[in-house]
């Protein structure tokens, strides 16, 4: 997966961390923050956050999206009861956000700190270095003000103490060379803290923005502790969604699905990451984009009990709704380097056997193209399969050019 | 720069012979008379792997460090490194340290992006080249054919991979790169060099600079290929065509046109296809290559008829020359494909009909699960091993009996001796337990197999009791199973007394026990301890139970030459010695030592030699 974004709550919770660990940078940022979600209320929060109590309050869902302030979600200089009410009113709501519909679970609670400057430092990855922006009028007026973000480019094989960092603060110039530490340390691949303040050695981040790179984990895991990696706001997973996720998870292949439109005509069953995307491509260049029901792949030569499993979501969700046009199933795929294709087939046709009369009733049609170790074999099979069941499968090797069945099938061409 | 010739070697690291031997089998087809791959690195495994240049069997060494192998290679330039991800960084720093490894293949997907963005400065500042992480590899047509990339020997055959064609290939996507190879060969000449860069976000090498590379190849005349949503790599094509560093034709295809049709960020495949902004995505990355001058089609659909057009237009124009074909040699088939296949059959070395593990476990044909079910014990199990039958509940009782009975006889009798002395010298329980069944034999712990075989050569003659005694009388030998050092008709072994009553409470037939002791009724006339002893008894009661069972005398004949009398015994002797071995060694028992005055020294005079 590589960059994945964490919640605000977690960036706090290690940039604390990393500033206990690492003194000699004489800055200090308590990391007082507590994550309220339907588990943990603001009650239960209290033991370890012994502040909750004393201080005025800043409460903020914690699910990564941004612009928060412009939806209303932010709650400033609360008391206890205040925050309290506010979180129970929000709690388990449907919200939208932009497009996205999403219920809201997951609340950030930090003591309010009154400040004056507003201060912006991002640091992102590029392929030769990591691009540091600063500017000394952050907030939400960030962009409108992008004129005055000046920069800074730290090679990947040079420190940040190699770079020149003309700022007259020297507190905010050493600030900024620890964070790239913290940054490089900690395997992120994107922070940005807007705004921030400083008051003498004292941090505030007020907002933070970060992602990790997941792949990391075999060396950070120490380090990073109890990470969570959120799915983004308003993904929420289907039975067979999560199941294909929890088969991925165990396996040393790659499974993938994405319902897109659940009513959909066109669902794909195809094989390769690269190929997946050139199915859907077409798909949707031929303006059939609306649909398709589903986005999806499995590689890395999956078992035959792998492919099984992973068939039978599709062949779930693709038959849970009829569609008096009938329906279209493609098993795609482009010549495999290494992927048994008889093998996965197996598993693909015993899911199909078991799903044969549901198919039916569906009316769907089957179409194959596949090429790669053993495809024969595993053609052979497709077509034996549709004499066995009486379900119409068109079958097609690497002579038909990959996408060609899209056309076809969705009736263009034949 | 080309980066591979037809001489061009490898290292690879990792212990692939499997894919090693699919590069040789590129080799040879494609008439490379060295083959591509020199050795493997493996910190783990080193040895040897065994793989086939053609016909011929060679041996491959597996090294432990880069370091060794390179030493012994020294004309190796690539190193096709297959170390799991976690391991790529020092694995891949290594190569890049090396004087002569120039290329460097990572296939491993999950490269923490800092470590391959530090390898990937390094790798430039030395002038060498990664491709990957995340990748297949890639084929250079007819010269070297890189990991995985190509897929199957016939694969390579249909997509002509085994010669240059005058097509340069770039793709992101390893798995798409047989399927473009399909796609080039049927419209045009073919493939000259293939290169998937690999899917993560911050390839090593990326597509523009293989596009420049590929660029300054004269054989190769026009360039394809297939980028992806998410990243900003496709813009330096972009860059690079509008700079007119990329002067030959090139086709061009961003994949990931779909992304806009999905509500939330969805993940494709790869780490780096990710559409994070309107810059990143595939239709915008198709406009900007189209208007710097990239042949750019309507849909991936399409591509295939674009690089006809462009094929037979530089063909046209005679830069491209029709080229002279050759068919490949034929591989040599391997013997499990074409057993597979069902071409070709061959005699088994052993026969087996007793036991079963491919499945559930079976003895001879019954599940163990009905044995366990049906509260069967080791009797029943005996029977199917032993004499392949489904034994009746008095027959498992009776090798039950046996077994009890025989498994140990006090600490001073020949194998159990042996054992005490073998484990008291240190020996691991198998050694101990070997040399004391070792001891086994005609004069002790076996006496059965001798007499059982008597007996029944003595009945099959139509010997009377009377005439087998005497038998053995003429013949000057001990009557076997009749006799005993210290027990006799008054201090009787009571387990001949348990097995009597056992037998003739149960069996059907007794006709062997009747007929010995009609002997014994001989024999201790003569002498009170002309006993028909243990050995004895076993002996004829084998003989008597395989009788019950209804086997005819020609199969109770069989089943003794097959050595069925000393069975049991050797079974239940290993229960007593285990007993012995954990024994001496449970009370720390040291070396035994005869003591000197158990042996009678007695040695000649040299002088009376």
């Amino acid at each position: 997966m590589a960059q994945r974004g964490i919640r605000e709550y977690h960036g706090k919770k290690l940039l604390s961390k990393y500033l206990k660990e690492n003194p000699q940078w004489s800055l200090s940022y308590p990391g007082e923050v507590a994550l309220i979600t339907p588990q943990v209320s603001l009650d239960d929060a209290q033991g370890e956050n012994p502040w909750i109590k004393e201080t005025p309050l800043v409460v903020k869902p914690d699910m990564l999206f941004g612009k928060r302030g412009k939806y209303g979600l932010i709650l400033l200089n609360a008391t206890f009861e205040e925050a309290k009410q506010w979180i129970n009113e929000r709690m388990g709501k449907e919200i939208e956000v932009g497009k996205v519909k999403g219920v809201l679970t997951h609340f950030l609670v930090e003591p309010f700190v009154p400040h004056e400057k507003e201060y912006y430092v991002a640091i992102k990855t590029e392929e030769t270095g990591d691009k540091i922006y600063f500017s000394y009028e952050g907030g939400i007026e960030i962009e409108e003000n992008w004129e005055k973000v000046q920069e800074f480019f730290v090679p990947v094989l040079k420190n940040i103490e190699d770079v020149t960092i003309n700022l007259e603060n020297e507190n905010i110039v050493r600030f900024i060379q620890m964070l790239h530490h913290f940054f490089v340390d900690y395997d992120f691949t994107y922070l940005e803290i807007n705004p921030f303040s400083v008051n003498g050695l004292n941090i505030v981040p007020i907002d933070l923005v970060a992602r990790l790179d997941d792949t990391a984990f075999f060396k950070d895991s120490e380090k990073w502790g109890d990470i969570e990696f959120p799915t983004p706001f308003g993904r929420s997973f289907t039975k067979e969604e999560e199941l294909v996720r929890q088969l991925d998870e165990k396996s040393g292949a790659s499974l993938k699905l994405t319902i897109l439109n659940p009513e959909g005509r066109v669902w794909l069953m195809v094989a390769g990451g690269g190929a997946s995307v050139i199915y859907a491509d077409t798909i949707v260049d031929l303006g059939y984009g609306n649909e398709l029901g589903n986005y999806g792949e499995y590689s890395g030569d999956p078992s035959e009990e792998e492919t099984y499993q992973y068939a039978k979501a599709i062949l779930e969700v693709m038959t849970k709704t009829k569609d008096p046009r009938g329906k279209i199933l493609i098993i795609g795929g482009g010549i495999a380097n290494f992927t048994d294709v008889a093998k996965t087939f197996k598993g693909i046709i015993r899911a199909i056997k078991e799903y044969q009369d549901k198919l039916k009733e569906n009316n769907v049609r089957i179409f194959v193209r596949r090429g790669g170790p053993n495809y024969q074999e595993g053609l052979t099979s497709m077509r034996r399969l549709g004499e066995e069941t009486g379900i119409p499968i068109e079958v097609y090797g690497p002579e038909l050019h990959m996408t060609k069945v899209v056309k076809m099938s969705l009736g263009g061409e034949k | 720069m080309k980066l591979f010739e037809k001489n061009t070697q490898a290292i690879i690291f990792g212990r692939q012979g499997k894919v090693a031997q699919n590069m040789l089998d590129f080799d040879f087809i494609s008439k490379r008379e060295i083959p591509s791959v020199v050795c493997f690195v493996s910190p783990d495994r080193p040895g040897f792997e065994r793989l086939f240049f053609g016909n011929k069997e060679m041996l491959f060494p597996v090294y432990k460090t880069l370091a060794q192998a390179t030493k012994k290679y020294p004309q190796a330039t690539v190193m096709i490194n297959f170390a799991p991800s976690r391991f790529v960084y020092q694995t891949t720093l290594d190569a890049i340290n090396t004087e002569n490894i120039k290329t460097i293949v990572i296939v491993a997907e999950g490269v923490p992006e800092r470590e391959t963005r530090i390898l990937s400065s390094l790798a430039k500042e030395k002038g060498k080249v990664i491709i990957g992480p995340a990748t297949v590899g890639g084929v250079i047509a007819g010269k070297l054919k890189i990991g995985n990339a190509g897929g199957t020997i016939e694969n390579i055959i249909s997509s002509k991979l085994y010669r240059a064609g005058s097509v340069g290939l770039v793709t992101k996507s390893g798995g798409m790169l047989n399927e473009m190879f399909n796609i080039i060969a049927r419209n045009s000449d073919g493939v000259y060099e293939g290169i998937a860069v690999g899917g993560d976000r911050y390839p090593c090498s990326s597509l523009v600079d293989h596009l420049l590379r590929l660029e300054e190849i004269p054989e190769i005349k026009f360039l394809v290929m297939l980028g992806e949503v998410g990243g900003l790599e496709e813009y330096k094509v972009v860059e690079a065509l509008r700079q007119g560093q990329i002067k030959k034709p090139l086709i061009a295809w961003v994949t990931g046109t779909c992304s806009k049709i999905f509500p939330t960020e969805v993940q494709f495949g790869h780490a780096g296809a990710r559409a994070g902004n309107s810059k990143e995505t595939a239709d915008n990355k198709n406009k900007e290559l189209k208007e710097a001058g990239a042949v750019v089609p309507d849909s991936f659909d399409d591509l295939p008829d674009l690089v006809k057009k462009t094929y037979e237009e530089l063909k046209s124009n005679g830069i491209i020359q029709e080229i002279e074909e050759f068919t490949p040699p034929r591989l040599p088939m391997d013997y499990d494909t074409l057993m597979k296949q069902g071409l070709i059959r061959k005699h088994a070395q052993f026969i087996n009909t007793i036991a079963d593990e491919r499945g559930e476990l079976n003895y001879s044909g019954v599940p163990i699960t009905k044995i366990i079910e049906e509260k069967h014990s080791i009797g029943y199990a005996i029977g199917l091993l032993w004499l392949q039958k489904k034994l009746p509940e008095y027959a498992t009782e009776f090798i039950e009996l046996l077994i009890t009975l025989f498994a140990d006889h006090g600490p001073c009798v020949s194998g159990a001796h042996n054992t005490m002395v073998a484990a008291r010298a240190g020996k691991d329980l198998i050694s101990s337990i070997t040399s004391g069944l070792l001891t086994m034999g005609p004069r002790y712990g076996a006496a059965q197999e001798e007499a059982g075989r008597y007996y029944l050569w003595a009945r099959e003659n139509g010997l009377t009791p009377q005439q087998a005694v005497d038998n053995a009388k003429k013949q000057g030998i001990p009557l076997p199973g009749f006799g005993h050092k210290i027990k006799s008709t008054k201090n009787i072994d009571w387990r001949e007394k348990i097995l009597i009553d056992f037998v003739r409470k149960n069996f059907p037939k007794t006709e062997y026990l009747d007929y010995c002791l009609e002997m014994e009724k001989i024999t201790t006339k003569v002498s009170d301890k002309l006993i028909f002893n243990i050995g004895g008894i076993s002996g004829a009661l084998w003989l008597d139970l395989l009788k019950s069972l209804g086997y005819t005398d020609e199969e109770v004949k069989e089943f003794v030459e097959e050595g069925i009398l000393t069975s049991i015994n050797v079974l239940a002797r290993i229960i007593g010695y285990i007993g012995h071995h954990l024994e001496q060694n449970r009370l720390k028992e040291n070396l035994y030592r005869v003591p000197y005055d158990d042996v009678l020294y007695s040695l000649p005079k040299e002088e009376d030699l």
